[in-house]
């Protein structure tokens, strides 16, 4: 079977040890986000083009290599056990599939783990978000692909659920 | 009794009675016949049909279609809504067709992926996940508006059903995710084939102390196995099917001849047990295109007649 390259881009996503240390993601967790929520507003004074460009790009980076990030714009990491959902190749962001196979890997990419068994064991090791992996995640706001979930955070944007949701 | 719908499975759930639901796979053809050829012998044999929608990703006529057909013929079917072939503008308008069309019943599900059907070339859309679409459906139904907040002049009424698989990790989380699916609308589920019943014990037990059995029917899923190959091949190759290796030994120790014999007596069996597991409120048949083996087995296994009409 071939690979295309997303599934190698998947097949290595982030940092593994990172990803087994959530304890530690929870607190940087907290911390970066009352650092950018004191940086943001001051950059955007300066120039919001930049400040943008500088968000979009820094959580491409730094997300990127630690999680795979697919830069969905509304990122739930922390209700996830810090595995990004969107690496699922079902973009599900409420939990597995049906399909998880009996070794706990992927439907799909028979030689990954499936995201799901290992956000939900991350998840277990948690302290501060351990039960928020029971919250019930909106639908995906496809239009926020690509931007920058800080800023969204911000802005309220990534909490914006349409009218008729519940 | 308090009703959503005109759901005739609602009817025997909540009136307590054992309910049977089977499984009509759909044609490879444009012809109506060929739905109704096997629709009528499921008919006489559970309360509800449902028809799948391109199961195990292989094409063939839609739910919608079958559904269609089936009401105009009187029968109950239940419409399968999958997430992997229709973004959110296009199930919803879909829901809205089927319950204009007589539907009453529809199961949400995230549906197997492109990779294992006829045509894995495809793109996957997977625009909604199924908890979500049970909240879409049940707000329509309850508050009769679309996901845009936009007014429906007359509400779809359904009856909600999801499925779930007790049988495939994480296992610890199985029964919450249950009730996360509860929470976002489902009103039955229809489970995995069961054939591990250790597990299924284990996980019914879960969800009965978290008091789960009361806020959802649950319909345990069943079917024979063809022969030891056909064993061999679902619990490899059919995603998230458990096979466990008694039942395994068991089908190979019987000569070859008698297989089929033997995968229908198990299945019987399984029947038998899931009754007697407290929180079960009925089954749920499924055998690819064998739909005269499924009306044997339900007749074998005690569960006729299915006085459904009378109320
Ligand atoms: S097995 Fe896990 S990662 Fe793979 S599609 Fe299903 S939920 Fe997603």
């Amino acid at each position: 079977m071939s690979i295309s390259p997303l599934k190698e881009a998947r097949r290595a996503p982030g940092s593994e040890w990172l990803k087994n240390h959530p304890r530690f993601l929870e607190q940087t967790y907290l911390i970066s986000k009352r650092f950018i929520a004191k940086t943001y507003p001051w950059m955007q004074k300066l120039s919001p083009r930049i400040a943008n460009k500088l968000m979009v790009r820094s959580e491409e980076v730094l997300k990127g290599w630690a999680f795979n990030c697919q830069m969905c714009g509304q990122c739930i990491l922390h209700s996830t056990g810090m595995t990004c959902p969107m690496n699922c190749p079902k973009n599900l962001r409420n939990g597995p599939c049906g399909g998880v196979r009996h070794n706990g890997n992927c439907e799909v990419m028979p030689d990954m783990p499936c995201v799901w068994v290992q956000a939900w064991e991350r998840s277990q090791h948690m302290t501060v978000y351990v039960n928020d992996i029971q919250t019930l995640q909106p639908p995906v706001n496809r239009s926020l692909q690509g931007t920058s979930s800080w800023a969204n955070m911000l802005d309220g944007k990534d909490m914006q659920t349409p009218k008729g949701w519940g | 009794m308090d009703l959503v719908s005109n759901s005739r499975l609602e009817r025997v759930l909540k009136s307590g009675r054992f309910a049977v639901t089977a499984e009509l796979d759909a044609p490879d053809s444009a012809n109506p016949d060929d739905v109704y050829k096997n629709a009528l012998v499921l008919s006489e044999v559970c309360d509800a049909i449902n028809a799948t929608d391109a199961a195990g990703a292989n094409c063939h006529m839609s739910s919608m279609g079958c559904c269609a057909l089936l009401t105009r013929a009187g029968y109950e079917p239940i419409l399968q809504v999958g997430c992997r072939d229709r973004n959110r503008i296009a199930i919803q308008g879909d829901l809205l067709g089927a319950a204009a069309m007589g539907v009453n019943t529809v199961l949400c599900i995230t549906g197997d992926d492109v990779s294992n059907g006829d045509q894995p070339e495809a793109k996957r859309v997977f625009d909604f996940d199924s908890i979500q679409l049970l909240q879409v459906v049940r707000t329509m139904r309850d508050k009769g508006v679309l996901l845009s907040g936009r007014k429906l002049s007359t509400k779809p009424r359904f009856f909600i059903g999801a499925v779930e698989n007790p049988f495939a990790p994480p296992y610890d989380w199985r029964p919450l995710r249950l009730a996360k699916k509860a929470q976002a609308g489902a009103e039955f589920i229809q489970t995995q084939y069961c054939f591990d019943m250790p597990r299924f014990k284990q996980f019914m037990q879960r969800v009965c102390d978290l008091g789960l059995d009361k806020r959802v029917y649950i319909l345990a899923g069943v079917g024979p196995l063809r022969s030891f190959k056909g064993a061999e091949f679902m619990r490899d190759r059919v995603p998230g099917v458990w096979i466990p290796d008694d039942l395994m030994h068991r089908m190979e120790k019987t000569p070859k001849n008698k297989q089929t014999t033997e995968g229908k007596q198990i299945c019987i069996e399984i029947i038998q047990q899931v009754r007697e597991i407290a929180g079960v409120a009925g089954v749920h048949v499924m055998a690819y295109r064998q739909e005269e083996m499924v009306a044997d087995i339900i007749q074998k296994a005690g569960l006729l007649p299915r006085k459904i009409n009378q109320n």
